[in-house]
């Protein structure tokens, strides 16, 4: 045994591609399942959910403005550091989850290929939700989807690294912007995972990372005219039907929470449909004038 | 209040009886203390402004914006519709106020005067070879000639930098002097001083005091085309000068920062500056302005987060 301090590791929020503290100045302590005292995260305040809004917000055009290959090559990027970094996040979530290194080695690696299962689907999902239609007459008729715009996400609150990454890679890869509200209780993979995208050609403020209390800062979130859509996948049942009136204030998008019991099984697209809206356009083609020739 | 054609009555009468006694004035006043200056600018910004105290610094500061668009690519239709917004700032919510003035280029006073008919609203025009200032005097004084004629209430002039810097005092004192004959009483005069250009603290005292003794009614910061705009320090230098000029002569000469303040958080920073230097005299749309143009919509999203209690978006206010 050497008589080293181990140096404690400060977990910070992740807000527009930097990491501040709340700006509260409040922090609460984090432990594992058994009690013992982990690391104390930032307790954010509505201001954070707003400054994260606002970066969200920033962040979109040029996110959403990438071509879908890009978005790709970037979150395949995102797996490629989580591969790298495995054995924190395993300590991470063994901590959190109260499961044995080996099994939460399982998990974070059913992570990693969730992210990579998503990071395949950007430059697809246009070829399988969208296509030409058939119209009854000369023109072509075409629909896409199209993000739809700075995402509230809070994390589901027991699987504190598969459940986030489920719920937040679906949100990014169509192109939207997302606002995460880490689990509660075990905050810490969530606020890890800040560092890898922040290492990973993710462009800040694409993806920000609060940590706190779900309702303190879902509440404002819910309620706030700049946001698009939410993601109730955290919230329990009386704070869902609370953040579900106040989202409709504004015609807000919101998924209400669906029990999951088994986070690795294959999602499916409705994650990724539900923060996507058709653009359909009418493009004239064919034979326009009387002497038959196009265009 | 006596306006400023009566200085001659004054003390500072002979100062620029000419170049060398202008000099002597100006070089005389004391040297700023830069480090004690941005100390206490920085203090002043950190006071908290919170409930009523802030409902009622966002509703002053709409009224003292001077909406500025002042591009090349301005058109007609869009100096309407900044007017309309002018009078209006939300539609949703009549009891928002309407901003103090919008502010133009000359070619722009006459859409502009018709947009803002009967609100009480005033038109600015920048002018005077707006915003290099690098003309002929007789370019200059056309140029604000053209502007009353079309209607401005409020003539925004800049300092010949140049002159200035180099030493020629009493060049920018007449151009400033002849600019105040041809606004008459008809238009108000703003002096722009750039301090981005000036380099030193010493140089915007100099200048601030330059402008009041030749006639200025407000004295603003900047352009809003230079990197260094409207900054708390050299704002509350220049709060200084209009409280000590008018302690010396008892002539109320206005202030305007403008260029660089987008925010609510930053605006309120600068109407604590105004009480807190020259107090609550100044805390008046008459006396103090904010040249600004997207400062407005943080304003009216920060009016509408309180009145609501909800987080506003960049999607209920107009983008212009």
């Amino acid at each position: 045994m050497s008589d080293r301090l181990s140096v404690l590791k400060t977990y910070k929020l992740y807000v527009g591609g930097k990491f501040p503290r709340s700006e509260s100045g409040r922090v609460y302590e984090v432990t594992d399942h058994k009690g013992k005292w982990l690391a104390n995260a930032p307790q954010s305040s509505r201001k954070d959910a707003r400054d994260a809004v606002v970066a969200a917000r920033k962040a979109f055009g040029a996110w959403s403005g990438a071509t879908a290959y890009n978005r790709g090559q970037v979150l395949y990027r995102v797996a490629e550091m989580l591969e790298g970094r495995k054995s924190q996040f395993v300590h991470e979530v063994a901590d959190a989850e109260g499961v044995s290194k080996s099994k939460a080695a399982v998990v974070v690696e059913a992570t990693i290929d969730r992210w990579v299962w998503y990071a395949g689907w950007t430059d697809k999902i246009a070829q399988v939700i969208g296509g030409a239609n058939p119209v009854a007459g000369p023109y072509f008729n075409l629909s896409s989807p199209e993000p739809t715009g700075v995402v509230a996400v809070l994390a589901p609150q027991e699987s504190s690294f598969l459940g986030l990454v489920s719920v937040l890679a679906p949100v990014i890869a169509t192109g939207n912007t997302a606002v995460v509200v880490a689990s509660e209780k075990s905050p810490l993979p969530a606020l890890s995972l800040g560092e890898v995208l922040a290492t990973s050609d993710v462009p800040g403020g694409t993806v920000n990372i609060l940590s706190g209390r779900t309702a303190e800062i879902a509440t404002p979130l819910a309620a706030h005219q700049d946001v698009n859509a939410i993601d109730l996948a955290g919230a329990d049942e009386a704070l869902a039907k609370e953040l579900e009136i106040a989202a409709a204030d504004n015609l807000k998008r919101v998924l209400r929470p669906q029990p999951v019991d088994d986070w690795t099984a294959t999602p499916g697209l409705d994650r990724m449909t539900a923060f996507l809206e058709t653009k359909t356009v009418w493009h004239p083609t064919g034979s326009l004038g009387a002497s038959g020739s196009s265009y | 209040m006596p306006t400023n054609a009566h200085i001659a009555a004054h003390s500072l009468s002979d100062v620029a009886a000419s170049d060398s006694t202008l000099r002597r004035f100006l070089h005389g006043l004391p040297g700023v203390d830069a480090v004690g200056l941005e100390a206490r600018a920085a203090a002043l910004g950190t006071r908290s402004i919170k409930t009523t105290a802030k409902a009622y610094a966002i509703d002053l500061a709409i009224s003292m914006v001077d909406l500025t668009t002042l591009e090349g690519a301005d058109t007609p239709g869009k100096v309407r519709a900044l007017g309309a917004k002018a009078v209006r700032p939300d539609p949703t919510d009549r009891t928002t106020p309407s901003t103090a003035a919008v502010c133009v280029y000359p070619d722009m006073v006459a859409v502009a005067k018709e947009a803002v008919a009967g609100s009480g609203v005033k038109v600015a025009s920048v002018a005077t070879a707006f915003p290099a200032g690098r003309a002929a005097l007789s370019v200059k004084l056309a140029d604000v000639r053209d502007a009353v004629a079309a209607g401005a209430d409020e003539v925004d002039m800049v300092i010949d930098r140049g002159a200035f810097l180099a030493g020629n005092y009493m060049k920018v004192y007449e151009e400033i002097a002849a600019v105040r004959d041809v606004c008459g009483t008809d238009a108000r005069l703003k002096v722009i001083f750039e301090t981005g250009e000036l380099s030193t603290y010493d140089n915007i005292r100099r200048a601030s005091w330059l402008g009041m003794l030749a006639g200025a009614d407000f004295i603003k910061t900047s352009t809003g085309k230079v990197a260094v705009n409207a900054t708390p320090a050299n704002t509350l230098l220049m709060l200084e000068a209009v409280r000590d000029f008018r302690a010396q002569t008892g002539i109320q000469i206005g202030v305007k920062p403008a260029g660089g303040i987008r925010t609510s958080k930053d605006a309120i920073k600068f109407l604590v500056l105004v009480n807190e230097t020259v107090g609550e005299g100044w805390l008046d749309p008459y006396w103090f302005r904010f040249g600004a143009s997207s400062l407005l919509n943080d304003l009216l999203m920060q009016r509408q987060k309180l009145a609501t209690g909800r987080y506003s978006g960049p999607d209920y206010v107009t983008v212009d």
